[in-house]
């Protein structure tokens, strides 16, 4: 009971934190995407042929959307608990009888709950450029909950060893947006050269994009099975990782 | 019941700094109590350590009987901390974080609001429960961490200089609020420089000095070592040399001023006796002892 109050208590914190400055955390998110819809499916993509049998239009907006899910999902978590750790009030957590799983699952729904609304407004504009008749309810709702909770996770594990705000930025620049990017967003790994297919593969979030677009469309370069495989296990290290970290206190207390 | 105890506690910390060097301690339930020492002595991470923001290196923690190792659930919800830096959401309202930290410690909803509001009239704060808290004065912060420190009813309430920076009306609110809180059940740790403070509201006091404890005492016994009142006297006209004046310690402060250092046994006439015989005048006299001080000053000196 006391967790339950202590968790609904983290996640309307959460919630209001990221809805009170929407213009920083909701609005870039949906520019950025009606741009891509614009100029690459609208503008270019017309220019294009179709891919495994779908306009280059349709082939781009679950990826598009995806990835709206993972950078909102990441930056609300690494954010939020960065500066919870820079302004100290984190001390208002540990002083206080909750269970480290509670304050982890307080964080994650934090996350979830901004990357699925970001997806949410993302997928609405896309509406605007193209039609989306959903192929697969389920292995689209369970991918989009499960990139939501992986990447709140990893922004979760990145805001614990962070001292500067540097290092809150560094990985999302460095490593998430490449990453995303070469996930196959914008074009299929078979179009790519053997080696880089080969080297694809051991980017986990071209699995994600690969099974949201079967969900959404029906068209993948994956097997979903091992798509779900690879996000649920990176889910799962991400989860027991976060929490032997919380554990040990490590990067918030002496 | 012992309201806290601390075992051969030490903490080292990841740089190699030992601050607490094996500190025993026992403060009964209902104490106020008074931790005292200079900067650096190692309070704030004894009371960290208590309250879970700083693991420890050894030594084992009990409050109200609750082994921190075992049962730190239980630990938590009996203290309340008001620490000796600001700790909380500068982009939150006043009410907000009160509120939050009631719902941290799992109070309802209901419950958590009829508190909170109690809690920030007693800080004089409930006029400013919608200001952001980055626009409240120095004062104010620290209240609000008071009334947030407040709000789930501790038994056990440690105030890490809860005094520094509050001017001195708000202040003399905050001893009432202590002394009544106090009254009411609630055992009290202090720690605080200004020593009157400590004087006038700690009825057992402990005093720490790099990293042990050096004297832990009742404060009216500790006060009764005190053998030795300390004066301030004005002069009518300016000396430039102390006279010698048998079985008391002068010292010449400014021109006209003279510091005297006197026996509880010794007369007062007998000094004046000899200042007139110097045809030293004396306008006027204060007493300065502070004796908490003094002896304050001995233990952590040596
Ligand atoms: N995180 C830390 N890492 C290393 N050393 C620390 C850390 N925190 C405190 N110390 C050191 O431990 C010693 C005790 O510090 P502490 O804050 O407990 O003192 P204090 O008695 O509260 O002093 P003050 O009256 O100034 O508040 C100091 O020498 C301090 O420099
Ligand atoms: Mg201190």
């Amino acid at each position: 009971m006391n967790n339950f109050i202590a968790f609904r208590t983290l996640v309307i914190e959460e919630i209001r934190r990221f809805i009170r400055i929407w213009p920083q955390t909701l609005l870039p998110s949906v520019v950025t995407t009606a741009l891509y819809f614009m100029i690459f499916g609208h503008l270019i993509g017309e220019r294009f042929g179709d891919i495994d049998g779908v306009s280059y239009m349709d082939y781009i907006v679950p990826g598009v959307i995806l990835m709206s899910v993972i950078s909102n999902a990441y930056a609300n978590v690494v954010a939020s608990f960065y500066l919870r750790k820079f302004q100290r009030n984190i001390e208002e957590l540990l002083v206080a009888p909750i269970a480290n799983w509670v304050i982890l699952l307080g964080y994650v729904c934090g996350g979830i709950a901004r990357g699925m609304l970001v997806g949410i407004i993302v997928t609405a504009t896309s509406l605007l450029f193209t039609d989306i008749n959903v192929h697969h309810w389920g292995v689209t709702l369970t991918i989009y909950i499960l990139t939501a909770t992986l990447f709140s996770l990893a922004g979760f594990v990145n805001a614990i060893f962070a001292n500067s705000f540097d290092d809150i930025s560094t990985i999302p620049n460095f490593v998430l947006t490449p990453l995303t990017y070469l996930g196959g967003i914008f074009y299929s790994i078979t179009m790519l050269p053997e080696l880089w297919q080969q080297l694809s593969l051991a980017n986990p979030i071209l699995y994600m994009i690969n099974a949201f677009r079967y969900g959404l469309i029906g068209v993948t370069d994956i097997k979903i099975e091992i798509a779900f495989l690879m996000t649920g296990g990176f889910t799962l290290f991400l989860t027991i990782f976060s929490l032997v970290l919380l554990h040990k206190g490590i990067g918030i207390k002496d | 019941m012992n309201a806290l105890s601390l075992r051969n506690l030490t903490k080292t910390y990841r740089n190699g700094f030992t601050a607490l060097r094996g500190i025993d301690l026992d403060i009964q339930q209902g104490d106020f109590f008074a931790l005292l020492g200079p900067n650096g002595a190692g309070k704030s991470t004894a009371i960290g350590i208590i309250s879970s923001l700083v693991n420890k290196t050894s030594g084992s923690v009990h409050v109200f009987g609750h082994d921190i190792d075992t049962h730190s659930a239980k630990v938590k919800s009996c203290i309340g901390l008001v620490p000796q830096e600001m700790n909380f959401n500068q982009f939150e309202t006043v009410q907000n974080i009160v509120l939050n930290q009631a719902g941290y410690y799992g109070i309802p909803r209901h419950l958590a609001i009829a508190s909170t509001e109690k809690c920030l009239k007693q800080m004089f704060l409930w006029d400013q429960r919608d200001m952001v808290s980055r626009r409240l004065s120095g004062g104010m912060k620290r209240r609000v961490m008071i009334a947030r420190a407040l709000v789930h009813s501790p038994q056990l309430l440690i105030l890490d200089e809860p005094t520094a920076g509050v001017d001195i009306e708000i202040r003399r609110s905050l001893w009432e609020m202590m002394a009544q809180v106090n009254q009411q059940g609630t055992t009290i740790i202090l720690t605080t420089h200004y020593l009157e403070e400590a004087e006038s509201l700690c009825r057992n006091i402990a005093i720490i000095n790099n990293g042990l404890i050096v004297e832990q005492s009742g404060m009216s016994e500790l006060l009764a070592q005190v053998n030795k009142d300390y004066f301030v006297l004005d002069l009518a006209q300016p000396i430039s040399a102390l006279p010698k004046i048998e079985g008391y310690e002068l010292e010449l402060i400014g021109s006209k001023t003279l510091s005297a250092l006197v026996n509880k046994e010794q007369s007062l006439n007998g000094l004046f006796q000899q200042l007139s015989m110097h045809h030293i005048d004396v306008l006027s006299l204060k007493n300065k002892t502070n004796r908490l001080e003094q002896l304050f000053m001995g233990l952590v000196s040596e």
